[in-house]
């Protein structure tokens, strides 16, 4: 492998008695799209604000581009493009001069300023709304503006902190399509997400992260392998169905395994669809009515279950592409979509 | 790219934003002069008989002593919206964005604090025009003008600074909100609404202390009188050190802060 665009070694990060990053290794290739997931309060952002030179490591170092984070802080930030959490905007200004104030400071001579601004806002979409106020933007054109100012010096490694917390699946779908556009181009995106799918779709490798640790690596399709079998939810009629009960009356088709929210049981079958009769057989003679069945392929969410012991926090995937009946929430506020069982 | 160039281009850059950002929101940018303009007119018609006291300065009217201490009120008030301003960037993530740009860090506390400098030319020249409008004379003619523009801007540039340094440890503008109001009793233990000779202990020897008290003599010697040196070169000095020490500390304060991030 080539030089790595990110590098961490037992990177780590205290605040007072806090491990919020407790030694993260990880190697991120040029031109790779790396997804780091874990649920609020993993770490995730933690760990981006101190690659991005906002926070100094209280432990191990980190390198982009062969630079040190924090021995070589100026090095670092003329070779990163960053767009955080929260797109921090000035919002009194015009979609066009937050562009051009960005690729000032970010040095771009002044004769390429208004060419090269004109040519991002129009590759995210928003020329019809350049000249209007930031303020005037929904979350999503935030988002896109905030993508867009991230990309005016064409930087090597992009990270992007949750992008699509918040956005409606328009916006979600058109940003998935220009990090898609990044990978294509070479760039090196290092992507936050509580989204399993978002993960799963965008990142050539996910690192899973839980308590400020990197408890798995590798390929969505390498991590579901690990996992291996497909499961079967099971979800049992009545108030609160006895789970212990029903997992011992399925427990000889399968291995039991940790519930998603929703779900009253679990099971690992290696028959695949052909398990469910036989299930439905079992818990109906235990004198269990069953309200629904589904056979799940392994998702990232079970590899996160199996690594960690808990699922995801909410288990939250982002809603499917063009499906009409995904909620779409207020593109302007802040809160992530709701959660739906994975 | 030369290091002056490295630096100036981005603080300009800054500075240009944050001007475009003040003049499109003229409710944060009209108390700066509206409340000394209303607290000069209250002085002027209740206190104008001011002026008959024993050893009060030889002046054409009240409203030609007062101009400089609302020239003075206005400019401190300026630092204050400098400051809330700087605090507002911190809570929003703007200032994230700036720390995380190929900008030098000073660039970062001196792009809002040139603004202020631009902000606080036009606020001396507000109360210039209002003095004339209401028949002040500058005794000083242009030049007398010119020079209390400048005093006025270089001690607007010190307060911005100041503004800028106390967001940098408050790091919320409600903070800077409630500490500027600290700064006014300062204002009122110098000469900028008295004369300096008529106050009495212990005020008269803080405002000997007091660099306000200079800032503000410094802008009313070339209103009421033919320009002198010695008040007028005070003034630019006073303002020179405020700019000093306080642009200075602001610097320190950004390299703490992002050495302690």
């Amino acid at each position: 492998m080539s030089k790595p665009a990110i590098e961490t070694v037992d990177l780590q990060r205290a605040f007072g008695g806090i491990k919020a990053v407790q030694g993260i290794d990880l190697a991120v290739a040029p031109g790779e799209v790396y997804g780091f997931l874990g649920p609020n309060g993993a770490g995730k952002t933690t760990t981006v604000r101190m690659l991005v030179t906002l926070l100094r490591p209280t432990g191990g170092h980190a390198t982009i581009a062969g630079f040190d984070v924090a021995r070589q802080p100026a090095e670092v930030r003329r070779r990163i493009g960053v767009a955080l959490q929260e797109a921090a905007l000035d919002l009194l200004m015009t979609g066009r001069e937050l562009m051009e104030l960005q690729a000032t400071l970010h040095g771009i001579p002044r004769r390429t300023v208004a060419p090269r601004a004109a040519e991002l806002i129009a590759r995210v979409g928003l020329s019809n709304a350049a000249e209007r106020r930031v303020g005037t933007y929904s979350g999503g054109m935030r988002r896109r503006l905030d993508l867009a100012m991230a990309l005016i010096h064409e930087p090597e490694v992009l990270f992007l902190d949750e992008p699509t917390t918040g956005l409606d699946p328009t916006s979600r779908t058109t940003l998935w399509e220009e990090v898609r556009r990044l990978r294509d181009e070479g760039t090196t995106v290092f992507l936050t997400t509580q989204y399993l799918e978002e993960a799963d779709v965008l990142a050539d490798r996910v690192g899973i992260i839980d308590a400020g640790r990197l408890v798995a690596e590798g390929t969505p399709a390498a991590l579901k392998a690990e996992v291996g079998l497909p499961h079967l939810d099971i979800t049992l009629l009545g108030d609160a169905p006895d789970a212990d009960a029903a997992g011992r009356a399925v427990e000889p088709f399968g291995k039991l395994c940790l519930a998603g929210p929703g779900v009253t049981v679990s099971l690992r079958v290696a028959d695949g669809a052909a398990a469910i009769a036989p299930v439905v057989r079992a818990l109906d003679e235990a004198g269990f009515a069953v309200e629904g069945i589904e056979l799940v392929r392994p998702t990232l969410d079970d590899v996160f279950a199996e690594k960690t012991g808990h699922r995801l926090e909410g288990a939250e995937t982002a809603a499917p592409e063009g499906d009409p009946d995904a909620e779409a929430p207020d593109p302007d506020a802040g809160a992530p979509p709701p959660p739906v069982p994975a | 790219m030369s290091a002056l160039a490295r630096v100036a281009v981005p603080s300009l850059a800054l500075a240009r934003r944050t001007l475009r950002g003040a003049l499109r929101r003229p409710q944060f940018l009209a108390p700066l002069v509206i409340m000394p303009t209303l607290f000069l007119a209250i002085n002027t018609g209740g206190l104008h008989r001011t002026t008959d006291l024993p050893g009060f300065p030889k002046v054409d009217g009240f409203l030609d002593f007062q101009l400089a201490g609302a020239m003075t009120q206005s400019l401190l008030l300026g630092g204050v919206m400098q400051g809330i301003g700087a605090a507002l960037e911190i809570e929003g993530g703007f200032f994230d964005r700036l720390v995380a740009s190929p900008i030098p860090r000073v660039s970062i506390v001196l792009g809002r604090i040139l603004a202020g400098t631009v902000i606080a030319a036009a606020q001396v020249l507000w109360f210039l025009v209002l003095g004339i409008v209401f028949g002040v004379t500058i005794h000083g003619g242009v030049p007398g003008a010119l020079l209390v523009l400048s005093i006025g801007a270089v001690a607007g540039t010190g307060f911005a600074a100041l503004g800028v340094l106390i967001a940098l440890r408050a790091r919320n503008a409600s903070t800077v909100q409630g500490i500027f109001p600290l700064v006014f009793v300062v204002l009122f233990v110098s000469s900028a609404f008295f004369p300096r000779a008529l106050l009495q202990s212990p005020a008269s020897w803080f405002a000997e202390w007091n660099p306000l008290s200079y800032v503000a003599d410094g802008m009313r010697d070339p209103i009421v009188g033919q320009v002198s040196a010695t008040p007028v070169l005070e003034g630019l000095g006073a303002a020179a050190l405020l700019v000093a020490a306080f642009v200075g500390l602001a610097v320190l304060a950004l390299r703490g802060r992002l050495r302690t991030a």
